[in-house]
């Protein structure tokens, strides 16, 4: 067995450095790598390039470094419900890259899997495609869209083991497995770390064989940006 | 009368077919879901991860881990399954799910979409819009017929940044059902008490009227 554990988020987060590219996993704040965010604010790094499908709220998830003005551009497919978000984008302190949120799954799956670009028919004939190569294949006509390349991915798991193997729950799973060795360090936090043997192989959602460094994460909040309910009966 | 948003739901709802896997977007077509018919097998897919999804939790059984693509909290039905995003948009790109519903700000009557930017406004971005309206091969757009202005949505040609070209197969407005066609916007049904006249009124594009047209039935 090929050990993936770190003892903590630091460790985790060791070579973290300004103006780097992070990948980071969530579909609003459902699946987000709340520790990874938080040692970001405490360190400071500055510059970040942050390829995340949303941008958090304004006290919680990416808004938490938003609001440090930590990060210089967000690729993202929806970044509404972020205030400061908008201050920052419309006085041109935030760079902002929109790209539909299926070409940026593929984007971080093509990284993952080695292949340099995909096409895609999303966006074509939209801005998305200008100055892209376009393509027609069977009458339909394609966008050709080139791998990302990332620094560092943060990404939360369920549960993980000391190999890396990880199981993911929920909706929290979306982008999270499509970043796992997409990037040069994946690194994941896990709700549940537990020793190898202890998850069924045959359950395992990403093989450690995609993670560099994964570690128990602690004091997750799981906030819920829309709580919506029916009554009781 | 002109239908309100959930008549325009009631309606699309007749849409919806046995054995369906379907997209829902946000707004009106969320509505499509109380009115579908319950002796038929459909399966809601939200596109960030779940086929299967079932109504809101009660209250106290709210997850996290479990949300729609409009962030609330839902449920998942028995026969339910998670997945990735690469693989929910595969399943969208490779034409496994049957059918699309989505709102827009305006249609064209060669079947352009616009309905993720309004320039000057603030651009929260098209989330996965594109990548449906790009590869879906059944699109139902859900909207009012003209826009709280009074000016219609059916374009010759979207004046709005679009979301994608030539995609457009059924609008269900307020006012009526029409097919998209290579002649332009051609009128099927009326909601009930509209007269043709008041739908040509409230279409800027080209549109097609043959024979009788009938009314709705909900």
């Amino acid at each position: 067995m090929i050990r993936k554990t770190v003892n903590n988020v630091q460790e985790a987060l060791e070579g973290v450095e300004d103006s780097m590219t992070f990948m980071l996993g969530g579909f609003g704040l459902s699946g987000i790598p709340e520790n990874a965010i938080s040692e970001l604010v405490k360190r400071n790094i500055k510059d970040i390039t942050c390829i995340s499908n949303n941008a958090g709220v304004d006290d919680f998830g990416l808004g938490l470094l938003l609001k440090k003005n930590q990060i210089r551009k967000m690729i993202s497919s929806y970044v509404g419900e972020n205030a400061e978000f908008e201050r920052q984008m419309l006085s041109g302190e935030l760079e902002v890259e929109l790209t539909p949120q299926g070409t940026l799954a593929a984007k971080c799956l093509a990284a993952q899997q080695g292949f340099p670009a995909i096409y895609t028919p999303a966006g074509y004939g939209t801005e998305v495609s200008l100055n892209k190569e376009t393509r027609k294949f069977e009458d339909k006509m394609y966008v050709l869209e080139e791998a990302y390349k990332a620094d560092f991915a943060f990404v939360k798991a369920w549960k993980g083991d000391e190999a890396g193997n990880l199981i993911f729950k929920g909706t929290a799973r979306n982008f999270n497995p499509n970043m796992c060795g997409a990037a040069k360090v994946t690194v994941v936090e896990v709700e549940e770390l537990v020793p190898a043997g202890e998850l069924d192989p045959n359950q395992i959602h990403i093989p450690g064989i995609f993670v560099q460094r994964i570690f128990q994460g602690k004091d997750y909040e799981k906030r819920i940006e829309q709580r919506t309910v029916r009554p009781k009966r | 009368m002109a239908l309100d948003k959930n008549g325009i739901a009631q309606r699309i709802a007749k849409e919806v077919k046995d054995g369906y896997y379907v997209n829902l977007g946000i707004g009106i077509p969320t509505l499509v879901a109380n009115f579908v018919r319950d002796d038929i097998e459909v399966e809601f897919q939200s596109e960030n991860g779940i086929l299967g999804m079932g109504p809101f939790p009660f209250e106290g059984e709210e997850d996290a881990d479990l949300i729609n693509a409009g962030k609330q909290t839902i449920t998942a039905l028995p026969g339910a399954s998670f997945f990735d995003s690469a693989t929910s948009f595969g399943m969208i790109r490779g034409k496994h799910v049957d059918l699309t519903i989505l709102g827009a700000m305006e249609v064209a009557e060669n079947g352009d979409i616009a309905n993720w930017k309004i320039p000057g406004k603030m651009v929260k971005g098209m989330g996965g819009a594109m990548d449906l309206v790009a590869s879906a091969e059944n699109i139902i757009v859900a909207m009012m017929h003209t826009n709280k202005a009074g000016k219609s949505k059916l374009l010759k040609k979207c004046t709005l940044p679009l979301t994608g070209v030539g995609c457009v197969t059924t609008i269900v407005t307020n006012l009526a059902v029409l097919n998209v066609t290579e002649e332009g916007f051609k009128l099927i049904e009326r909601a009930p008490g509209v007269s043709v006249e008041e739908i040509e009124k409230a279409t800027e594009g080209k549109l097609i009227v043959e024979g009788e047209i009938p009314e709705m039935k909900l």
